[in-house]
C-alpha cells in the first residue's frame, strides 16, 4: 500500500490542505488526525464505509461543523470555517447529495437563490444570460431555463446544482455522492461535467460510494476509514486493494475471489496443462 | 454545436436544437394552449368560474349585472379583499393565519374606541390599529420560529384570544358608531373616482406593459436571447387596455369606481410587484417551495417567515379598518362569522396553493370577486344565508378540486 500523500503529479497550486483534523461528537471521534490535500485542477475522490467520516469532513469543509482540532489552510492560508456563508465566501462551493434545489422556480431562479442581481428590481435578463453563459461553459444539457425544476431529470438537476455552485467562481467545489440516484446515461453526463469543471481549474473533492465513478475521473482516491486516513490510490489500483483499504479486511468477498482465481491458475500449471 | 446555414446567429437560449421553440403571434397562442393542457392553469378556472356564476345569477335576476350592483360589489370586495392579500403572502411560505378575522375585528373596534371615545385624531387611531396588527403577526412569527408553534395553533389560539380583546374594549356597549360626514366613512361608502381619473388609471396597465414590455424586448436582443413576440405584446396590451376602459365605462353610468376598490388594487399590484421582481419575493417563494433549500442558499428564513406573518396581520388590521368604514360602525360581530373563512377561500380560489411556494397577488382580487358575487347574487334572489355559506363552500371544494386535478396534471407533464 503506497502511502505518500504527495504520489500523483500536482496539477496546479495546492487549494486545500488539512492537517491533523480531529472531530468529536461527544465521546464519538468522527475523525481522528485527517490529513488532506487538494490541488487546483485535480479530482480527489473521497471513499469510505458508511460512518467513515466522509460525510464529516466535507461538512467541515463546508462550514456546517467545526473541527475540534486540527488546522485547514486554504490557498495558503489558514482559516477557519465558522458557518455556510464564511466557506461560500472563501471560495468552497458545495453540492450537497439532496442538491437543495427548489422545485418550484425556474432554473435561473434557482442558480441566483441568495444571489439575486438588484435585489430591488430583480435583473431577469443579465441573470438569464449568466445562466447560460454558466450552462453552456459546462456544455450542459438542459432545454429551457425558464422552466421550473421540477421538470428535469434527475442528470439535469445534478446540473443545475453544480451550475449553482458555480456562480460565486470557487475554487474548490465539494460534490457529496454526484452520481448515487442517476442512471447510466446521466451519470455518464455528470461524470462529463465533473471533467469539465476540473478543465476550469478548480479542486474537485468528491464522495462517492461507486468505483466504477471514481475510477473514471479520479485523479487521486483518499481512503478513509473509522475516521481516519486509510491510504491513498492511484485510480488504477486494484479493487483488492482498495476494497481491502475501505473495509479494513484482507479476507472479503472480492480477496477470497482473487485468492480462489490465483489457487485454479496454480493448481492447471501444476497439472501442466499449457495456459490458453 | 456548429450551427451552419443560418445567416444569424442563434440565440444563447435557443441553441439546443432538441426544444420546440414557438416563435411569433401564432406561437405564443400556441404556448399558452398548451400550458393550459398540460395543467398550467394559471387563473383560468377562476375566470371561466367568474363567467359561469355571473351567467347563472344574471338569468335569474338582471339587476345582478346593473353598474349599480357592480360598484356596490366592488366597495365590499375591498375590505375581505386586502384581508386575502395577506393570506396570499402566509400561503406563499406555506403557513396559515386563521386569526385574520379576529385581528381585522379588533382594528376596527381600536379604531373606533380610540377615535370616537377618546378623541384622538383618526389617523392616529387608524395608525395604531396597524402597528397592532403587524406586532400581533410578529409574535406568531416569534413562536414560530423560536418555539417551533405550528402556525395553525398558535393562531388559532390568536383568533380566540383576539377576539377576546376585542369584545373587552368594546365594553358592555358592544357597538361604536362611527360618524357619518367624517372623511372615513365617505371613503368607505361613498367616496368614487372622478370620471376622467377612473379612464385615465384603466390606461395606466397597458402602458406599463407595453413599456416594460419593449425595454425587455430591447434588452433580451441586446444580451442575445431569444426575444417573445412584439405583436402578442401588442395584442395583450390592446385587449387589456380596451377591457379596463369598456369596464370603467359600464361603471361610470352609475357612481363609478370606488376609491376604496382602488386602494384594494393599488395593494395588489403593489405586492404582485414585490412577490415577483424583488429578491424578497424570490425568498418567500423559495421557502415556500423548499424552506431546506432555502436557508442554504443562504436565505434568513427566520426574517422571511416574520415578513410573511406580520404582513398578513397588518393586511387583516387594514381590511377592519376598511370594514369599519364600510359599516360605519365598530361592533362585536366585526371580523367574525364568515370574515375569516372568506379572506382564505378567496386567495385559495383564486389559485394561491394552501401548500406554499405557488401564487400570486391577484388572487386575491379575483377570489373575492368570485366570493363577492356569489354572496351579492343571493342577496338579490333573497336567498338566506344558510344557502350563501353552502354554495360558497360547494365554490371553495371545486376550486381545490380544480387545483389539485390541476397539480396532478402538471406533475404527469413535469412541471411543478
Amino acid at each position: 500500500m503506497s502511502e505518500s500523500p504527495q504520489m500523483s503529479a500536482s496539477v496546479g497550486e495546492l487549494v486545500l490542505s488539512l492537517r491533523g483534523i480531529s472531530k468529536n461528537f461527544g465521546a464519538v471521534s468522527a475523525l481522528t488526525d485527517i490529513d488532506f490535500d487538494v490541488h487546483a485542477g485535480e479530482v480527489v475522490a473521497l471513499v469510505g464505509d458508511n460512518g467513515a467520516g466522509k460525510s464529516t469532513l466535507v461538512k467541515i469543509l463546508a462550514g456546517v461543523h467545526q473541527p475540534s482540532s486540527g488546522t485547514i489552510n486554504f490557498r495558503g492560508r489558514p482559516v477557519t470555517l465558522p458557518d455556510p456563508r464564511a466557506a461560500l465566501t472563501l471560495g468552497i462551493a458545495t453540492v450537497f447529495q439532496d442538491l437543495a434545489l427548489c422545485e418550484n422556480l425556474d432554473v435561473v431562479a434557482n442558480i441566483f437563490l441568495g444571489n439575486e442581481l438588484s435585489p430591488l428590481r430583480l435583473d431577469e435578463v443579465a441573470m438569464e444570460m449568466r445562466a447560460w453563459t454558466l450552462l453552456n461553459e459546462l456544455s450542459a444539457r438542459i432545454p429551457s431555463v425558464r422552466e421550473a425544476v421540477a421538470s428535469l431529470s434527475g442528470g439535469q438537476r445534478q446540473t443545475v446544482a453544480i451550475a449553482r455552485s458555480l456562480l460565486l467562481e470557487p475554487k474548490l467545489i465539494l460534490l457529496d455522492e454526484p452520481t448515487a440516484a442517476l442512471g447510466v446515461a446521466q451519470t455518464a453526463e455528470v461524470l462529463n461535467l465533473i471533467d469539465r469543471v476540473r478543465a476550469r481549474g478548480l479542486g474537485v473533492v468528491m464522495i462517492s460510494h461507486n468505483m466504477e465513478d471514481v475510477r473514471a475521473v479520479a485523479d487521486r482516491i483518499v481512503v478513509l476509514r473509522l475516521g481516519r486516513n486509510n491510504g491513498v490510490f492511484e485510480p488504477d489500483a486494484s479493487n483488492q486493494d482498495l476494497v481491502s483499504a475501505i473495509t479494513g479486511a484482507s479476507n472479503n468477498a472480492v480477496s477470497r475471489r482473487v485468492e480462489r482465481l490465483r489457487m485454479e491458475r496454480d493448481q492447471s500449471a501444476q497439472a501442466g496443462e499449457p495456459r490458453p | 454545436m456548429t450551427e451552419q446555414g443560418n445567416s444569424t446567429p442563434l440565440a444563447l437560449d435557443r441553441a439546443d436544437a432538441r426544444v420546440k421553440h414557438e416563435a411569433g403571434l401564432s406561437g405564443a397562442v400556441h404556448t399558452f394552449l398548451n400550458r393550459v393542457r398540460s395543467g398550467d392553469l394559471g387563473s383560468l378556472p377562476v375566470i371561466v368560474g367568474l363567467v359561469v356564476i355571473w351567467t347563472v345569477f344574471t338569468s335569474l335576476n338582471p339587476v345582478f349585472v346593473s353598474s349599480s350592483n357592480l360598484v356596490n360589489l366592488l366597495f365590499d370586495c375591498s375590505t375581505v379583499g386586502v384581508i386575502a392579500l395577506g393570506i396570499v403572502c402566509v400561503l406563499m411560505v406555506g403557513e396559515i393565519d386563521l386569526s385574520v378575522g379576529s385581528i381585522s375585528g379588533f382594528a376596527s373596534a381600536l379604531v373606533g374606541t380610540l377615535w370616537v371615545n377618546q378623541g384622538w385624531p383618526v389617523a392616529l387611531a387608524i395608525l395604531a390599529a396597524l402597528v397592532f396588527g403587524a406586532l400581533i403577526g410578529s409574535l406568531y412569527a416569534l413562536l414560530f420560529n423560536r418555539l417551533g408553534m405550528p402556525s395553525f395553533v398558535s393562531t388559532l389560539a390568536g383568533l380566540l384570544a383576539v377576539l377576546g380583546m376585542q369584545l373587552y374594549i368594546l365594553g358592555s356597549t358592544g357597538s361604536i358608531n362611527l360618524p357619518y360626514g367624517s372623511a372615513l366613512v365617505d371613503f368607505g361608502q361613498l367616496m368614487v373616482m372622478p370620471k376622467w381619473v377612473s379612464y385615465t388609471l384603466a390606461v395606466i396597465p397597458g402602458l406599463a406593459m407595453l413599456i416594460t414590455g419593449f425595454r425587455s424586448v430591447a434588452r433580451r436582443r441586446a444580451a442575445n436571447l431569444s426575444t417573445p413576440s412584439v405583436a402578442g405584446l401588442v395584442l395583450r396590451v390592446a385587449t387589456i387596455t380596451i377591457g379596463l376602459e369598456l369596464i370603467v365605462a359600464y361603471l361610470n353610468q352609475s357612481r363609478g369606481i370606488p376609491w376604496m376598490f382602488g386602494l384594494f388594487v393599488g395593494l395588489v399590484v403593489a405586492m404582485n410587484y414585490a412577490l415577483t421582481r424583488t429578491k424578497w419575493g424570490r425568498s418567500m417563494t423559495a421557502v415556500g417551495g423548499n424552506r431546506e433549500a432555502a436557508r442554504r442558499a443562504g436565505i434568513k428564513v427566520r426574517a422571511i417567515y416574520l415578513s410573511a406573518f406580520a404582513l398578513c396581520s397588518l393586511f387583516a388590521a387594514l381590511g377592519g379598518v376598511l370594514a369599519a368604514a364600510r359599516l360605519a360602525s365598530a361592533s362585536q360581530q366585526a371580523g367574525t362569522g364568515d370574515v375569516n373563512l372568506n379572506a382564505i377561500a378567496a386567495a385559495v380560489i383564486g389559485g394561491t396553493s394552501l401548500f406554499g411556494g405557488r401564487g400570486s397577488a391577484y388572487s386575491a382580487l379575483l377570489g373575492i370577486i368570485v366570493i363577492q358575487s356569489i354572496a351579492s347574487g343571493l342577496t338579490l334572489l333573497d336567498l338566506s344565508s344558510s344557502l350563501r355559506y353552502m354554495i360558497t363552500g360547494a365554490v371553495l371544494a371545486i376550486a381545490v378540486i380544480v387545483d389539485s386535478l390541476a397539480r396532478r396534471s402538471r406533475a404527469s407533464h413535469g412541471r411543478a
